[in-house]
């Protein structure tokens, strides 16, 4: 709404931020209450009335419809879908005049779930980039819920320009055993924030190297990715090493293993006024080592805040294979403005080259089992079946090492002699011929 | 009174066969065979029993045509043993003498071996010979009989024969359950060592490789003493498999070519020489290349000599064999092994044959006998050893004896 530019004169984008669902809001309110989110639009959308009454938004929007009332989806994604549709106009005039929309959500539950696939697209066809933040539940809320975020993903990511997933799960990773609920929950959130915030940077602030905002669009439309995010710091002599080492063996990247398999990644590196070139080209040489063959995307930014600190910032895109045919080829050029320190910044790179590269994509949270399935694989995998035969396990027979038979020494003891089986007849092991 | 043991018997059960030899002793302790037995081993292999039940049987064979021969009963036995596990090295025991007059006696004499043989060995294994090379005295040398002699410290070097309590029990009960008994056990190529060595052999230093089906044993004596012994797991067994492989025929036809048309050396007339084998109609069957044959047969001799004589290098007693090599056990028999051996270790080579012992001609010359009769000779030195411990009860007796013959 501002059309007054910034410090290097960039346009100001206009940037709305949409929390949908009760975890969408809450994350909301905590932006809200931080100053580099100022300028941008905030909207809570949301089924229940009585906690959209709570949140702290400018705009507000409730999904409501006959069958609910007033009431939450009760869990069900299509209750949520269903309103959303009904109240398709309200979510339009929210996007209108938008650059960009920032969906906010914690999928497993109803109305996030159902409802962020409509109002994602129709964010995109009122014009603006759409990029979803999404958090996937924790295995412990059950099979039903995280197979329900699981399809709601899949929805979204085909509904949105790019999709951001933090799952919930690989926070145990971060935490010890005496956390306590409500921090592992503010830590999650905490974390999801940090991606966005690193996104907003991107877009609104100048770096020391750029990336221009239509640069990065171009980049993100068109592409169906998860990405995942992961952030780390580090300080003092080779502060360079230990941040790219934290990075890699950070368990939201899974120890780094999708940078195997990344194609595209957005790299933010933000230092203070002393980040050398050495240090730079130290963290940049292991990144572009992990992932040839992936699209790097490079950012660095200077603030004071990060001085004697080197922060780095990955954001990580698994590409999907259906997105092979509308690949849309992008000026792939290091032309980044990393000033942002995005924690993961997955939208769709682009893949121009290697259709050889696998499909890959979040490990999707495992499956909802009945008890007795659960049971039944399990028996399988250790080579039983229900009756407790052994079912036949592939087994690699090892072949025997010895070609020449040792005729009447085969059942004594060999004579090794210096390392040598003297049973062996000796024009063999001198290679003499015999023709 | 005094049982005298008329006759000695050497049993020595052997990879290819189980030999018995039979001797008396003359009235002037000089030994005299009169019978061998023998019979095909079949339940050895590498010189150690794999199968007792065969090996039963055969010794039973084996000591019947002993018996035969030599119209005796056999009761007991000095037993041969050998195996890829024997192994042999130098020690060294230390005696303080701690009487006043430091004078050393019979008794420091004991103490001092009996140091020597407290030698840490692997927990599974006993020792079958502890061979006394000389005494030191306060330091000097190279003295054979300390007994009167004065000092402070005595110390003796042994060489120490040791093997696997197990391994080396599996033959004395094999044989105790003929109902026989074992009077001692003696290391193979010391037997044979004794059996083919003189007296002035053994002071010049000579090396006996006894090369048998299973094993080849050596022993190197130098100064009188024994100064090395080794076993290798490799013997004439493995020539004949060697063949087998080689030449792509069964044993027991690789067996009979290694015999027939065997050599260690190839000679240049060999070159495209073959031998037409006939299968069980007569007709011709396979073509043997003599060359190939030779050739084989000569790679392992050679290694069986150079590993030999690598090892005695390591000891540094190359030096010290004046008289030369001798080779005995049946491998001895392989035309041209005297050369192959020749050149190997430069030294001059005997093909060994027994010495000092008289009686039954055949037996005597072959070399494969060698070692049932370095057993009969080892039994006959430990009886000696005996008689003189016992020499004192016997003096006094003789003497009594003696009294009233004159009287």
């Amino acid at each position: 709404m501002n059309e007054e530019t910034n410090d290097a004169g960039k346009p100001e984008l206009r940037i709305r931020v949409m929390g949908v669902g009760g975890a969408g809001c809450s994350i909301i309110d905590r932006m809200m209450q931080d100053d580099d989110f100022r300028g941008a639009a905030f909207a809570a959308i949301n089924t229940e009335k009585v906690d959209l009454a709570k949140s702290f938004a400018p705009d507000k929007l409730h999904l409501e419809c006959k069958m609910l009332r007033g009431l939450g989806t009760g869990g069900d994604p299509e209750l949520g879908r269903v309103a959303a549709q009904e109240k398709l106009e309200d979510v339009k005039r929210l996007s209108e005049g938008q650059d960009v929309v920032f969906l906010v959500a914690g999928l497993g539950g109803g109305a996030a779930t159902g409802a962020m696939p409509v109002i994602a697209k129709t964010a995109k066809e009122a014009g603006a980039l759409v990029v979803a933040f999404v958090m996937l539940p924790f295995e412990l809320e059950g099979g039903r819920r995280v197979k329900q975020a699981r399809y709601g993903l899949e929805m979204l990511k085909s509904a949105a320009d790019g999709v951001i997933c933090l799952p919930n799960q690989k926070i145990f990773k971060l935490i010890d055993d005496n956390t306590s609920v409500m921090d592992t929950f503010r830590l999650s959130n905490g974390l999801l924030i940090d991606g966005i915030r690193s996104l907003w940077r991107l877009m609104t602030r100048t770096g020391l190297i750029d990336i221009h905002f239509s640069d990065l669009c171009a980049v993100v439309r068109g592409r169906r990715a998860e990405s995942l995010f992961a952030s780390a710091e580090a300080d003092g002599a080779n502060r360079a090493r230990k941040t790219i080492d934290k990075l890699i063996s950070h368990p939201l990247l899974d120890g780094g293993r999708c940078l195997d398999e990344a194609g595209a990644v957005l790299v933010s590196l933000e230092g203070g006024a002393d980040m050398t070139m050495a240090d730079v080209n130290e963290v940049m040489k292991e990144i572009n080592r992990r992932c040839e063959n992936a699209n790097v995307v490079f950012g660095a930014a200077v603030d004071d805040r990060y001085t004697e600190k080197l922060n780095l910032t990955l954001v990580v895109t698994r590409r999907d294979s259906r997105d092979e045919e509308d690949a849309v080829e992008a000026g792939g050029s290091p032309s980044v403005d990393a000033g942002v320190q995005s924690e993961m910044l997955d939208t769709q790179f682009l893949n121009n080259k290697s259709s050889s590269r696998p499909k890959s994509r979040l490990v999707p949270p495992p499956p909802e089992m009945s008890e007795e399935k659960k049971q039944e694989l399990l028996k399988k995998s250790n080579g039983l079946t229900g009756n407790g035969k052994r079912i036949g396990k592939v087994r690699q027979a090892t072949l025997p090492l010895e070609i020449v038979s040792k005729g009447r020494f085969d059942k004594t003891e060999p004579t090794i002699h210096n390392g040598e089986d003297l049973d062996v007849p000796t024009y063999i092991r001198r290679g003499v011929g015999l023709n | 009174m005094f049982e005298t043991v008329s006759v000695i018997v050497g049993l020595e059960i052997g990879t290819s066969k189980v030999c018995c030899v039979v001797s008396e002793i003359l009235p002037d302790g000089s030994l005299n065979v009169i019978g061998v037995g023998q019979s095909k081993s079949s339940g050895v292999r590498k010189g150690e029993i794999v199968d007792p039940s065969p090996t039963e049987h055969d010794l039973r064979n084996a000591i019947a045509e002993a018996e035969h021969m030599a119209d005796v009963e056999i009761r007991s036995v000095y037993l041969g043993v050998t195996g890829g596990h024997i192994r042999g090295f130098n020690n060294r025991g230390v005696h303080p003498i701690l009487s006043d007059d430091r004078e050393i006696a019979a008794e420091d004499v004991q103490d001092v071996i009996k140091n020597a043989k407290a030698i840490n060995l692997p927990m599974e294994n006993t020792i079958v010979h502890t061979i006394r090379q000389h005494f030191l005295v306060d330091g000097q040398g190279g003295i054979q009989n300390p007994i009167g002699m004065l000092g402070a410290k005595v110390e003796v070097d042994v060489h120490v024969i040791h093997g696997q309590h197990n391994r080396l029990q599996n033959p004395i009960r094999t044989f105790k359950g003929l109902q026989l008994d074992v009077e001692a056990i003696a290391f193979n190529g010391l037997a044979s060592a004794m059996a083919v060595l003189g007296n002035e052999h053994k002071e010049l230093g000579a090396l006996v490789i006894d090369i048998g089906a299973g094993t080849t044993d050596y022993v190197v004596y130098s100064n009188g003493i024994v100064k090395h012994s080794g076993v290798i797991a490799v013997g004439g067994d493995h020539v004949s498999n060697d063949l087998a492989v080689g030449l792509k025929v069964s044993m027991a036809r690789a067996e009979k070519l290694k015999l027939e048309h065997g050599a260690a050396m190839v000679q240049p007339e060999d070159r495209g020489r073959a031998i037409a084998l006939k299968n069980e109609l007569g007709l011709p069957d396979k073509n043997i290349n003599i060359e190939h044959l030779r050739r084989i047969m000569s790679l392992r001799y050679q290694e069986i000599f150079e590993l030999i004589e690598q090892d005695l290098d390591d000891a540094g007693l190359m030096d010290y064999l004046r008289a030369g090599v001798f080779v005995c056990g049946g491998c001895a028999r392989t035309p041209g092994i005297a050369e192959l051996a020749e050149n190997v270790f430069r030294l001059p080579i005997h093909i060994g044959r027994t010495n000092a012992i008289s009686g039954l001609k055949n037996a005597l010359e072959q070399p494969e006998f060698s070692t049932a009769i370095g057993l009969v000779k080892f039994g006959s030195l430990q009886q000696k050893q005996r008689t003189t411990r016992n020499s004192l009860s016997g003096g006094i007796l003789q003497a009594v004896g003696s009294l009233f013959r004159r009287g």
